[in-house]
């Protein structure tokens, strides 16, 4: 089963000439449009006329998170702001987001790469979808959400949290398809389990799980719990949001990235070089439809390798396999991506807090947790227990509220936090990895 | 008229306690009350000792984060209903008590309490205008 069975098996040859003509009219469009490209174009010494093949890629430039930052909140996007019908954001190092704008070709675009993704999954229009991921900025609930529309499905628009709802929900409306974080999946199982409900007496077949790294024996895991086919699925909001890449259910091995929209690469992360299939480094990709806002050779910070190989499901486009980690310091917890930076400054925000943290990622009962330590030193301490109780929680409501994620702050004693010569160690992460 | 404390965050770990002991004790110095007030990471270790100076600053060199704390020592008579006479006076000038804890040695036929007051020198006054023993620091080091 496919959704756009042409564009899905459209033969190699003929995948990669429609990616040259699209790759050469998304750069025409951008050193038109965006003065950010205008200028590294012309640096680099390449326009879209001297674009005559797929090679030629490599030598355009990056785009880096950081040039998204410098251009808050719109001026990388390519057309004026009349065209701009949606606007998603994922968080930023400092405080300030990643901004993005959609034309109205982009969400038509946006909806029918989720809506493949739901039929490569195994999803079709008589499903039930039981929509956990957010909605709001982030990019993880509408675009699920549209792409679960653009198919035909039936979709439940349930956002995250509030957990006993959740699964009153899924038991009384009979939802087949689940889309949420892996982990999440899990800790619905377990509360579910606690009420009485077992999870693998409710309908759902399908589990779309994604925003967050897990293994595959995390998946045999969900499987087993849940009974139900779990397929990975990726996505960024730089780049589109969910639904750029996905596992097809046939095969569950490897993520199938739409070919037509997308030009994946793997580099080496330390030097920019572009490395073979197979090879493992750090994914980049060039948006080659886009209209909001275009980019070239983004770097995803995500390692990965790539293969060309026919697949059993009979579509032509190229699979990354699952992503083994990052190529800088982004935690990803419960989904929320943080950076230690973000809570640094939050940190440093509050009086008498000394650049001496630590983070601790672990993962219990199948959600992440973040522990924060800070030393007390002799600006933060009270002799009175109320008053460094109310400063951990201040501290906790601050993460809360600026990054969207819960944490646990531990007041440490001054230097129990290692010092090192070179870089600090600011996390531990003592989570299970793939 | 008021008692010098010091004040030592420690953390629920095990040993702490023993260290801080060790190190004033290796200072010479002495002892003469402690509470320890703690949560599930943390502690409170409050100490009053014959000489807080120099306890601070053994304490501080060893990287502990100290703190000095002005308290009340309070006589009260060793029968039913000494410290509810206090503390129903306090309350009559709407007078907080933050945290107390007793004082292990007696003063005479009294036995000694420590408060800390949210304001001290109300507390003071408060007290010994209902003719209540205030005991001062000098004393209390060397009881």
């Amino acid at each position: 089963m496919f959704f756009n069975e042409d564009f899905e098996t459209l033969p190699r040859e003929a995948l990669r000439a429609l990616q040259l003509k699209r790759l050469k009219a998304m750069v025409a469009r951008v050193q038109e449009s965006v003065p950010f490209y205008q200028e590294a174009l012309k640096k680099a010494d390449v326009n879209a006329d001297s674009i005559t093949s797929l090679e030629d890629l490599s030598r355009l430039p990056f785009t880096y998170k950081q040039d998204m930052r410098d251009s808050y909140p719109y001026r990388m996007f390519a057309v004026p702001m009349e065209e701009i019908v949606r606007i998603h954001a994922s968080s930023g190092t400092t405080g300030k987001p990643t901004v993005v704008g959609y034309t109205k070709k982009d969400i038509e675009n946006w909806s029918e790469l989720m809506a493949r993704s739901f039929v490569a999954a195994g999803v079709n229009r008589g499903d039930i979808i039981h929509n956990a991921y957010g909605y709001g900025l982030f990019t993880g609930g509408l675009g699920a959400h549209y792409g679960a529309e653009r198919l035909g499905a039936s979709v439940i628009p349930m956002s995250g949290g509030n957990t006993k709802k959740q699964i009153m929900i899924m038991q009384d409306f009979g939802s087949t398809v689940l889309t949420c974080t892996p982990s999440y999946s899990l800790f619905m199982a377990e509360a579910a389990k606690e009420e009485g409900i077992d999870f693998r007496e409710l309908k759902l077949k399908v589990g779309i799980f994604g925003a967050e790294p897990w293994s595959e024996e995390m998946r045999a895991d969900i499987e087993a719990k849940l009974n139900l086919t779990a397929v990975d699925i990726y996505g960024l909001s730089e780049i589109m949001g969910p639904g750029v890449a996905i596992e097809c259910h046939q095969a569950k091995k490897g993520l199938h990235i739409w070919e037509d929209h997308f030009i994946p690469e793997i580099i080496n992360p330390e030097t920019g070089e572009v490395l073979g299939e197979g090879e493992e480094g750090e994914l980049v990709i060039t948006t080659i439809t886009k209209e909001g806002i275009p980019l070239i050779r983004y770097r995803t910070r995500d390692i990965t390798s790539l293969t060309y190989e026919p697949c059993v499901c009979g579509r032509t486009h190229a699979r990354i396999t699952r992503m083994s980690g990052r190529s800088d310091d982004m935690l990803i917890i419960r989904g929320v991506n943080v950076f230690p930076s973000q809570i640094e400054s939050i940190l440093m925000s509050v009086e008498g807090v000394e650049p001496h943290y630590l983070l601790i990622v672990d993962r219990k009962e199948n959600l992440d947790t973040l522990e924060v330590q800070v030393e007390v030193g002799e600006h933060l301490f009270s002799d009175e227990i109320k008053h460094l109780q109310a400063l951990s929680q201040r501290i906790e409501k601050q993460i809360k509220e600026m990054l969207g994620v819960t944490s646990r702050v531990r007041l440490v004693e001054p230097k129990s936090i290692a010092r090192s010569e070179g870089k600090a160690k600011r996390v531990i992460d003592n989570r299970k990895k793939a | 008229m008021h008692v010098e404390q010091i004040s030592i965050f420690i953390e629920n770990k095990f040993g702490r306690l023993a260290e801080v002991t060790r190190i004033l004790g290796d200072a010479g110095i002495n002892i003469r009350t402690l509470s320890l007030a703690d949560t599930s990471d943390f502690g409170i270790l409050r100490l009053i000792v014959n000489d807080t100076e120099k306890a601070k600053s053994v304490l501080k060199e060893r990287g502990f984060t100290v703190s000095k704390t002005e308290v009340v020592a309070v006589e009260i008579p060793d029968r039913p209903g000494g410290l509810a006479d206090i503390l129903q006076a306090l309350d009559a000038d709407g007078i907080n008590v933050e945290y107390m804890y007793a004082f292990v040695e007696r003063c005479g036929e009294n036995a000694v309490m420590i408060f800390r007051f949210d304001e001290t020198a109300k507390a003071i006054s408060t007290l010994t205008g209902k003719g209540f023993q205030i005991l001062p620091g000098e004393r209390l080091y060397n009881i």
